[in-house]
């Protein structure tokens, strides 16, 4: 179910801890299969237990208790917005309202095109760049409905390096 | 004033994430220095003790008395962990070492482990900062290419071995026992102390956990002596701190400026206001610290002693500004929904308490607030503090019980007009 790139990513992380700890790997082993998939499908989650010999419940356990972890089809980009006090305190609100506005789809949903998903998120540890939101490998900082109407139309344009 | 002159005093370099600028400003000195000159591990460790470093991940416990803990001559493996878990509302000083100074973060760690003889180490980031989380990887990759890392680091017979374990998404990964239960590939829920990490932590080996900025600190510590580093600040609060100043500021911003400085000051830094507004309050440690009323944190100075006789805590240094234009209820509603998001459903108390706390502060908000209700909160809060494993709850707690002492005509205006005293008093001014 994974390309050898990812099960070479996998084995890189494997090595990093002792050889009878196969499930220290386990948080990084469904990170690289979510990155290739999309998200994490149960069959998925099972096939990454197997690959580190563990029980598929402790996958299972790890999959639904971190939040980074998407167990349902999401856009290809998701707008993860912090909402907690700093970023809130300068208006995480609005930005969450005009993105809503803007897109057409409420929190926790996705655009019709697949292109865009919407969350809220608790606190990002960029409290100085509020308001801020994660968007894949990277943060986009100090947030205005401006600046991200300037986004969106890059990221349809296909530009995914837009900061 | 000594001003972002130890953790981050590379910042403004290019380049500074490179050993070679790294290593041009000083940089590996340190341990140069303990590994040739060479110090031994009780010599660091007293002038740790010496220089009243206190853990700069929000506990304040002192670095070097924890250091000692480590126990010698122990069978297998004993590892060296950073806690790089960032994540209390506030917080966003180790995002810029990391991002800034990594080699720093790891030639305090090479020194740690040395210091308490740990074989292995383990950098703990949070999954979201995937950017930082590269910059350490290339920095921990240049450190094994110059034979800082390894066997036999600079030709010596110690040997350490570092590597970064990322996170997926939980606040509560930065309760130290919860990040090594994560970094076992478990779910993040804390483990019960004692036994303590330093004789039953990772994999159940002596284990010695530290913040980043903690470790970023240690070079200079050695470099110039426990009393140096004492004297840049006040005695029992050594050194410089990294103060994350965000909230109702013209200029947010990580100022490391010494243990001590007024609050006047670092207000002023950050450049101070926006026009025409009053201080309400201050959270000055993160929301997990209770919050302080603006007047009277204008008269205060920054260090674990002068901040806890005022009634709340240093916490990591998180300054959380809060102007007259907002509603103190609205503002404690979303820090009690962050708990009641994080808490990892462990103890009854706050897997319950938090959600109770919520809800109840949701509806006084939303004008459906009963006269009870304030004696609920405080009741509730009550129930659960001190009754969890962890200092989670607690946390959770300390801004409700702190802002209804604080602000009490604010929620009262909520409950009997339904309305808000903020927005009200603009509507008729």
């Amino acid at each position: 179910m994974l390309s050898e790139a990812s099960l070479a990513e996998i084995a890189r992380e494997r090595a990093k801890y002792p050889p009878e700890r196969a499930r220290s790997a386990l948080l990084a082993a469904l990170r690289i299969a979510q990155a290739e998939h999309g998200y994490l499908p149960e069959t998925l989650v099972e096939y990454v237990a197997g690959l580190l010999e563990l029980p598929a419940i402790q996958a299972f356990e790890v999959a639904t208790f971190y939040s980074m972890y998407d167990l349902r089809p999401v856009g290809k980009y998701k707008f993860c917005v912090c909402g907690s006090v700093s970023c809130f305190l300068n208006g995480s609100d609005g930005i969450l309202a005009h993105l809503q506005e803007r897109l057409g789809v409420g929190l926790g949903e996705t655009t019709p095109d697949g292109l865009f998903t919407i969350a809220e998120v608790e606190c990002l540890g960029a409290c100085k760049d509020a308001p801020v939101m994660q968007l894949g490998d990277r943060y986009v900082e100090t947030l205005t409905p401006e600046s991200l109407d300037v986004l969106i139309g890059q990221l349809r344009g296909g530009r995914d390096d837009v900061r | 004033m000594y001003v972002n002159g130890v953790t981050l005093r590379n910042r403004g370099l290019p380049d500074s994430h490179r050993i070679g600028v790294y290593r041009q400003t000083g940089g590996y000195g340190a341990l140069a220095k303990v590994l040739q000159g060479p110090m031994s591990p009780d010599q660091i460790i007293s002038e740790m003790k010496l220089s009243a470093l206190r853990g700069r991940g929000g506990a304040g416990f002192p670095t070097g008395l924890k250091w000692s803990f480590m126990p010698k001559g122990v069978a297998g493996t004993k590892y060296l962990l950073c806690n790089a878990d960032e994540g209390e509302p506030g917080t966003c000083k180790d995002r810029d070492i990391m991002r800034y100074e990594p080699h720093r973060l790891i030639e305090g760690m090479i020194i740690g482990a040395y210091a308490m003889g740990a074989r292995s180490g383990y950098i703990y980031i949070r999954g979201e900062f995937v950017e930082p989380i590269r910059t350490v990887e290339a920095a921990i990759d240049e450190a094994y290419a110059a034979g800082l890392l390894g066997e036999r680091i600079l030709g010596t017979d110690f040997s350490f071995d570092l590597a970064v374990h990322r996170g997926a998404g939980a606040y509560i990964c930065g309760e130290e026992t919860a990040l090594m239960e994560s970094l076992e590939g478990k779910k993040g829920q804390p483990r019960f102390k004692p036994p303590f990490p330093a004789s039953y932590g990772l994999y159940g080996q002596p284990t010695t956990i530290n913040n980043v900025e903690t470790f970023a600190s240690v070079p200079d510590i050695v470099l110039h002596g426990g009393e140096w580093f004492l004297k840049l600040g006040k005695p029992n609060n050594g050194g410089t701190k990294i103060f994350s100043v965000t909230g109702h500021v013209r200029n947010p911003g990580n100022f490391e400026v010494p243990m001590g400085t007024p609050f006047r000051d670092l207000l002023g830094m950050a450049g101070g206001l926006h026009p025409g507004r009053r201080l309400k309050a201050v959270i000055p440690g993160g929301t997990s610290t209770a919050m302080v009323a603006g007047d009277a944190m204008m008269e205060l100075a920054m260090d674990y002693d002068s901040i806890s006789k005022a009634g709340s805590a240093l916490g990591a240094g998180s300054v959380i500004v809060i102007d007259d234009s907002v509603c103190i209820v609205r503002v404690v509603e979303r820090i009690a929904r962050f708990y009641m998001h994080e808490s990892c459903g462990q103890c009854t108390p706050c897997r319950e308490g938090m959600g109770w706390l919520w809800r109840v502060l949701h509806r006084i908000e939303n004008g459906q607030g009963r006269e009870p209700d304030l004696d609920l909160l405080q009741n509730v809060g009550s129930r659960i503090e001190g009754r969890t494993i962890c200092a989670l709850a607690d946390g959770g707690v300390a801004p409700v019980v702190s802002s209804l002492r604080l602000f009490p005509e604010e929620y009262e205006h909520h409950i009997r007009q339904g309305s808000c005293l903020v927005t009200d008093s603009r509507s008729v001014a």
